[in-house]
């Protein structure tokens, strides 16, 4: 057959036909090639594919869990408080970041030149160091050099560090969910009216401090419950018990395992850097004559930073940031080298060890985190497209 | 207190500044003698306020010399700078008392008071770091378990390595291409087949023997060889109007971005051998190597595409008019000007590169921080896990900084010639 002949009779809906053929050609012969493998690699090991064994008995322990958990519970609910200690963690790790980043982003804009270098400086350190060597520094070298249980640091009789953790006041709440029912209400209210506020502002140019009447309601309401509501609340010290001759243990409140600790202390600080980052190039990114021209208009400081410069400025803010707590979500998986029982360690390390079973477990591990992403990417592009500018 | 009759006027200007730069000294005195000497001038006072005393009387001071326009430039420019406000003056005031307190004992952990001369932790008398234990586990921090007597083949490789790249800036423009492409192409199998060994009389070095420092530059440089073709593919792949290879690159790059490397050498280490013929056995640095590389391929594929999305439509439209296919007009006109676009882009990926590839401890790969961690449980050295984080910190901070330093310096280049 003549080659050149062939190629000129291709029209161009072939041409692009062909490239797409083969490449979905060349996934499937991978996914087959892979399945037949695999297949054959789990019949000589004696195992099947399958997910029932999530239900089987783990009959490991974890250290650190939020719920009831024991070797007796299932691989489900194993699986289960290793994603419960992967959110704690981001969690944590997410509100000192933001806060500390946010910090430092306006610091880094500071005119005080102390300052602004103090946080320039803080960025190029935290930001350099891979995140794994901080998380070791803080577990292995600075948690590690804390006092040990007899003498550990006070803080005003409530609360105490030493090497085995952070010791703080347990709440015992009372008719606690009363208390969140109100916080329910309560934001709901403030939703109701933040949406007044708006209608009267655009109909009758009246302005309606919602701020206040928010703060008053998210703390007043609840406020209220202990009146009334048979609320309440008292806390549980942590109490110094002497177990043997020179065994000391803390008894009662909440202990915060040194892993936490080293981990959100690590995530925070290195998240913080990129964070700051994005506030500092947010708020350059709102140009001179925006202010100026709020300020010729009449508008007060307040309200020049709440109505003109924050708005853009958060448009500019707000998706990377949102990257970052991805990508901080994504590292607490760092988790594993320090023995924080993440859903990596607990999942795709021991349940892995002990049934064997990695295709299976470290899909879900993958899954879990993917869906965790994806639901974000959605989010962000939904936001994107409310916030982007609607040019007319 | 209505402070506004502390305000100076132009007759009493000089003394103004006189009592507040007093206050100020008197504030560094006592900070200063309280850290150094542990003496507290202030004793006499209850304990909470003395402890506050500096701050007090340096706020007191710099608010008596905050004069606008005072017409010496000095004042003028502290003023500006550090003490705009009362504020800022607190701040200022907050930043020089932690530096004087803590910078010091920070310096003599680390030089004064640390040692260096030993063999044993023993050697270790004094409060500082124990330097000691740096030096004698250098040669493994660097070569990881590489046998002593081979590790001439580890230096030649880089050594090459940087005499080819320093050559490739000097040589004149037409041998320039041929260095590259032998240091893209050829320059790593060598440099493999050197370091491993097996063949031309060269003793047989196990994949896991390797490690330290060079191991990270040796999984850094080859994972960032081969992301960045593979990525460049992606991000055209993502941007084809071709649905079926539209969605495949969408699908390639969201999954590897979607999920945390430590799970991908996970993937590498537990999953990936089930999906090969029964016995296959593929080496553990080379599984690592290829979970990388997809890893950040992902990653590349999004900043390359940044890179075309940024060019205008007009590139496009005339390479077409002059009859260019796709390869051509993406080979010869868009990727040279897409890739100039996010070389500050790809400069980030390698940067993060870097810092990933500690992770390869998963897989039982020790580079740098994984030998601290095996040399800090090393019995002789117990207690020593401090020096060698800082140690391994250092290095890693000095090897990122000066790549993010070089990276904003070109970033900066390149904007001033668009």
């Amino acid at each position: 057959m003549n080659f050149k002949n062939l190629k000129l009779n291709l029209s161009n809906k072939n041409k692009d036909l062909i490239p797409q053929i083969l490449t979905i050609l060349f996934l499937i012969l991978v996914v087959i090639y892979f399945t037949i493998n695999a297949q054959n690699n789990m019949g000589n090991r004696g195992i099947s594919f399958g997910f029932g064994f999530l239900s089987q008995e783990s009959s490991f322990d974890i250290t650190f869990s939020l719920i009831d958990y024991d070797g007796s519970h299932s691989y489900a609910r194993a699986f289960l408080v290793g994603l419960l200690n992967t959110i704690l963690v981001s969690a944590i790790g997410i509100f000192f970041a933001t806060i500390l980043g946010v910090t430092i982003g306006i610091a880094r804009l500071s005119q005080n030149y102390l300052v602004a270098k103090s946080a320039e400086w803080y960025v190029e350190i935290f930001r350099n160091i891979p995140l794994i060597l901080q998380i070791f520094f803080w577990y292995f070298a600075a948690l590690r050099a804390l006092p040990l249980t007899v003498d550990s640091i006070n803080f005003y009789d409530i609360s105490f560090l030493n090497v085995k953790g952070w010791y703080v006041p347990k709440f015992v709440w009372v008719n606690f969910s009363v208390f969140i029912y109100s916080l329910i209400f309560a934001l709901i209210l403030i939703y109701f009216l933040a949406k007044y506020a708006q209608n009267q502002r655009d109909k009758y140019g009246k302005q309606i401090p919602t701020l206040y009447i928010s703060i008053s309601l998210i703390f007043g309401l609840p406020l209220l419950t202990f009146l009334f509501g048979g609320v309440s609340l008292s806390f549980e010290i942590p109490e110094l018990t002497q177990l043997s001759k020179t065994v000391y243990v803390y008894r009662g409140g909440v202990s915060i395992i040194p892993e936490l600790i080293s981990l959100a202390l690590a995530l925070s600080m290195y998240t913080a850097t990129f964070i700051a980052e994005n506030v500092r190039a947010g708020i350059l990114g709102v140009s001179k004559g925006q202010k100026e021209a709020a300020a010729s208009i009449g508008l007060t400081k307040g309200q020049i930073l709440k109505l003109v410069v924050m708005p853009q400025a958060l448009r500019i803010i707000i998706p990377p940031t949102t990257n970052q707590y991805l990508n901080l979500t994504k590292n607490s998986s760092l988790a594993a080298a320090i023995a924080y029982p993440d859903i990596v360690l607990v999942f795709a390390g021991t349940a892995l060890m002990q049934t064997g079973r990695a295709i299976e477990i470290i899909s879900i591990t993958m899954l879990t985190y993917l869906s965790l992403s994806l639901s974000i990417s959605v989010f962000m592009n939904w936001y994107n497209k409310k916030m982007a500018i609607k040019e007319k | 207190m209505n402070l506004s009759i502390l305000k100076s006027d132009k007759k009493n200007l000089n003394s103004f500044i006189g009592a507040g730069s007093a206050l100020i000294f008197v504030g560094f005195i006592d900070i200063i003698l309280s850290s150094f000497f542990s003496t507290n001038i202030t004793a006499f006072l209850p304990n909470k306020i003395s402890y506050l005393t500096p701050l007090l009387f340096g706020l007191f001071g710099l608010y008596l010399i905050r004069i606008e326009f005072s017409g010496n430039k000095l004042l003028d420019k502290v003023n500006t700078n550090f003490n705009s406000s009362n504020f800022n003056a607190l701040l200022t005031l907050l930043v020089i008392f932690a530096l004087i307190k803590y910078i010091p004992p920070l310096l003599n952990w680390f030089v004064f008071d640390a040692n260096f001369a030993g063999n044993t932790k023993e050697d270790c008398t004094s409060g500082g770091a124990c330097w000691v234990f740096v030096k004698v586990w250098l040669n493994r921090f660097v070569y990881g378990l590489y046998p002593d007597t081979e590790q001439w083949r580890i230096n030649t490789a880089f050594l090459t390595l940087f005499l080819l790249v320093g050559a490739s800036f000097f040589v004149p423009q037409k041998f320039k291409k041929y260095i590259i492409i032998f240091l893209l192409f050829v320059y790593p199998i060598i440099g493999l087949k050197l370091i491993s060994g097996g063949d031309f009389g060269l003793k047989y070095v196990e994949t896991g023997a390797w490690g330290g420092l060079s191991l990270t530059f040796i999984v850094s440089a080859f994972a960032l060889i081969l992301c960045f073709p593979i990525g460049t593919i992606l991000a055209l792949g993502r941007r084809s109007k071709l649905p079926a290879i539209r969605y495949t690159s969408i699908g390639f790059i969201e999954l590897w971005r979607g999920v945390p490397l430590i799970t991908v050498l996970f993937m590498s280490a537990v999953m990936f051998p089930m999906f090969l013929p029964d016995g296959t056995y593929v080496d553990k640095l080379i599984r690592v190597l290829i979970a990388i590389t997809l890893f950040e391929a992902a990653y590349m594929a999004e900043v390359v595409r940044g890179g075309l999305q940024a060019l205008p439509k007009g590139q496009y439209e005339a390479a077409k008019s002059l009859g260019m296919g796709y390869w051509k007009m993406h080979f010869l006109i868009i990727l040279p000007q897409a890739l100039k676009l996010v070389i500050p882009g790809i400069a980030n990926t390698f940067l993060a590169l870097v810092k990933d590839t500690p992770l390869i401890f998963v897989v039982g790969l020790l580079e740098l921080a994984g030998m601290v961690n095996l040399a800090k449980t090393n019995p002789k050295w117990l207690g020593m896990a401090m020096e060698g984080y800082v140690f391994a910190g250092l290095v890693f901070w000095v090897i990122c900084y000066v790549m993010s330093r070089y990276s904003q310096n070109l970033e900066k280049k390149l904007k001033t010639e668009r």
